[in-house]
């Protein structure tokens, strides 16, 4: 959660996951969509910025490794659906995935060529990376959640793992074609948020075992726990 | 000599910021604000609770309630707009899961209650009030963001009748601080207070949020899933320093003023309109250290102006008919 100014215009921290994690650093990647985005993106080099966090859970890599076939190897496909901003986290877990050689696949739906970001970093991580976008100014023209349906039948998805972070209606898609598919899925949601440390209970979302906190139990849950509404 | 004289002269200079609310005392004036620290637990890592005055829980009440759909939360000028709808996992697990932390806490523990009907608060003080740590009941008459059986009013507080039923009520069953927390959105707070007072309340708490709303235009949407919800912030100060002026001149019992308090100006202009303590509450999710520097703030306050005690603050406004 970043405060991005001592005024009361915006009064609440904002939200961010990491989008590159480091020794002694760590990267945000973000999208300018109102008020404090726009006053974090005026910030010079050098300023301290007032951060709360870590918070909250991140993406379950054990989850994937667990689900490897007769304990040998690890799942043989690596499923990442980026929507929008949602590739910021998705990066930092495709690092995180790289260091333990998984195949990666990874689909970034944006609204047009412009809005597709890291496609060359996750290129450089050795990823295949899909792309849709609304007007068809780059890759496949439609929802990505489509091109995610066709291309699954081509992977080994028997093995595969899918990690997803982006808007709502994409989240609740791919949490259908992973339940269709029977493939283990992860999504990371996003609620407006208060207080980040699971005290407002303001960002509350339903799940099989009743609300839960995206602050403080998520932002990602199993696509199987969550009720959509 | 030297270091007596030194010792001396610090005393001379220090200011108290004790006090008493009925029988609960004090350390200093700043309590944060109920639905805004949780249970403690929740914030302790992030600010030293013990040195402020009182915690007011999350309200509770009998029975687990889920609270409202998403989204809970929307930001408006200066203010937040929130309907949480009360979501709480009712008193059986306040007792046996909240109750051994708070337990812990070296200041008072004060509990905040709801309900539909009358034997719902009385089961509720009941309870609470055999955990020695509990001091005193905040009786939350005000929450914007549920419905009450028993009154034809949204909201309890707007019904002097049942306020002071209520409050009665409780009186017979509790020798613990009984603290009324009072909604904003009335025709005349002087009133309610008056009846709280009535009840045999020992102090009133004042401000809860006021009712509000807020629409995204692009989707032609409500911003909250409730469509409507409380008012908290910076953007309800003026309006909670008046009511707090208000209640302050009609009863005797003591005031604790609440609603947009972010800073120790803030927090003293409440104390000179009335208020006796303040409660904080938004500033909490912007820095949770909020309530330490504001409990700091009147410390300094008070040695600048040498003032010796939080009374020679407390409805010290100057107007035209005291100067
Ligand atoms: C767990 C989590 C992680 C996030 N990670 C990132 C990230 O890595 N990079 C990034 O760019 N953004 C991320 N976001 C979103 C980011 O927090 C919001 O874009 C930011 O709060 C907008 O603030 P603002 O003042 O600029 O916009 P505002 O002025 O508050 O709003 C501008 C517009 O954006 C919409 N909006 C704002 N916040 C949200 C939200 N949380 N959900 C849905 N709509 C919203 C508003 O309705 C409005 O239409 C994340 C959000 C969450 C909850
Ligand atoms: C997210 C949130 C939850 C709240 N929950 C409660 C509650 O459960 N009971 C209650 O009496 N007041 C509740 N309040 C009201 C606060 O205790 C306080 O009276 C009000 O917000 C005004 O103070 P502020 O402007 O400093 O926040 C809540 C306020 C917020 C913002
Ligand atoms: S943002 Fe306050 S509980 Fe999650």
């Amino acid at each position: 959660m970043i405060r991005v100014s001592d005024s009361y215009v915006p009064l609440l921290r904002r939200p961010f996951g990491a989008h590159e994690i480091g020794k002694d650093r760590i990267a945000i990647l973000y999208k300018v969509v109102g008020k404090a985005t726009k006053i974090l993106s005026s910030k010079k080099k050098g300023k301290m910025l007032d951060v709360l966090g870590p918070l909250g859970n991140g993406f379950n890599i054990e989850a994937s490794i667990v689900r490897a076939p007769e304990g040998r190897g690890r799942p043989s496909s690596i499923v990442l659906v980026a929507g929008g901003h949602g590739v910021a986290p998705l990066y930092a877990l495709a690092k995180q995935l790289l260091a333990s050689s998984h195949q990666l696949s990874v689909f970034i739906g944006a609204r047009t060529k412009a809005h597709v970001i890291c496609e060359k970093e996750f290129k450089k991580l050795g990823a295949k990376v899909y792309i849709a976008t609304d007007d068809g100014s780059k890759g496949r023209k439609g929802l990505i959640t489509s091109l995610l349906k066709n291309r699954l039948r081509a992977l080994e998805i028997h093995k595969a793992v899918i990690y997803g972070c982006g808007p709502k209606a994409m989240l609740k898609e791919v949490g259908r074609i992973a339940k269709a598919k029977k493939i283990p899925c992860q999504l990371s949601l996003e609620e407006y948020m208060a207080c980040g440390t699971g005290t407002c209970l303001g960002c509350a979302v339903k799940t099989r075992s009743g609300y839960k906190l995206v602050c403080k139990d998520g932002p990602v849950f199993d696509s199987k726990e969550i009720v959509w509404q | 000599m030297a270091v007596k004289a030194k010792s001396e002269k610090r005393k001379a200079q220090s200011q108290s910021v004790k006090l008493k609310i009925g029988k609960m005392e004090l350390k200093n004036p700043v309590i944060l604000a109920s639905g805004t620290c949780g249970f403690g637990k929740e914030i302790e890592e992030l600010v030293d609770i013990n040195a402020l005055g009182a915690i007011v829980t999350k309200t509770i009440t009998l029975r687990k309630r889920e609270g409202n759909p998403s989204p809970r939360i929307a930001e408006t000028h200066s203010g937040i707009l929130n309907a949480i709808g009360l979501d709480n996992d009712g008193l059986k697990n306040f007792m046996f899961e909240k109750i051994p932390y708070l337990r812990t806490l070296k200041i008072p523990v004060i509990v905040s209650i709801a309900g539909d009907r009358i034997e719902e608060f009385v089961k509720l003080t009941e309870e609470t009030q055999k955990s020695s740590c509990v001091k005193a009941i905040e009786v939350n008459l005000s929450c914007p963001n549920v419905s009450h059986e028993g009154t034809k009013h949204a909201i309890l507080a707007q019904d002097s009748h049942a306020v002071e039923q209520i409050i009665s009520r409780l009186r017979k069953i509790t020798k613990r601080t009984l603290i009324a927390k009072l909604s904003p959105n009335v025709t005349d707070i002087k009133e309610i207070a008056r009846s709280a007072e009535r009840g045999g309340a020992e102090a009133v708490s004042l401000i809860n949020t006021y009712p509000g709303m807020a629409v995204d235009v692009s989707t032609m949407k409500p911003k909250l899933g409730n469509v409507t919800g409380g008012l908290s912030g910076p953007a309800i100060k003026p309006l909670a320093l008046k009511c707090v002026w208000d209640a302050y001149n009609s009863i005797k019992i003591p005031v604790i003023g609440s609603g947009g308090i972010m800073t120790a100006e803030d927090a003293i202009e409440f104390m000179l309109c009335g208020a006796c303590a303040v409660q904080v509450g938004t500033a909490n999710f912007v820095d949770p250290n909020a309530p330490l520097k504001i409990a700091n703030g009147i410390k300094k306050y008070l040695k600048d102006k040498r003032i010796s005690s939080i009374k020679g603050l407390v409805g010290k406004l100057k107007t035209c008919k005291t100067n």
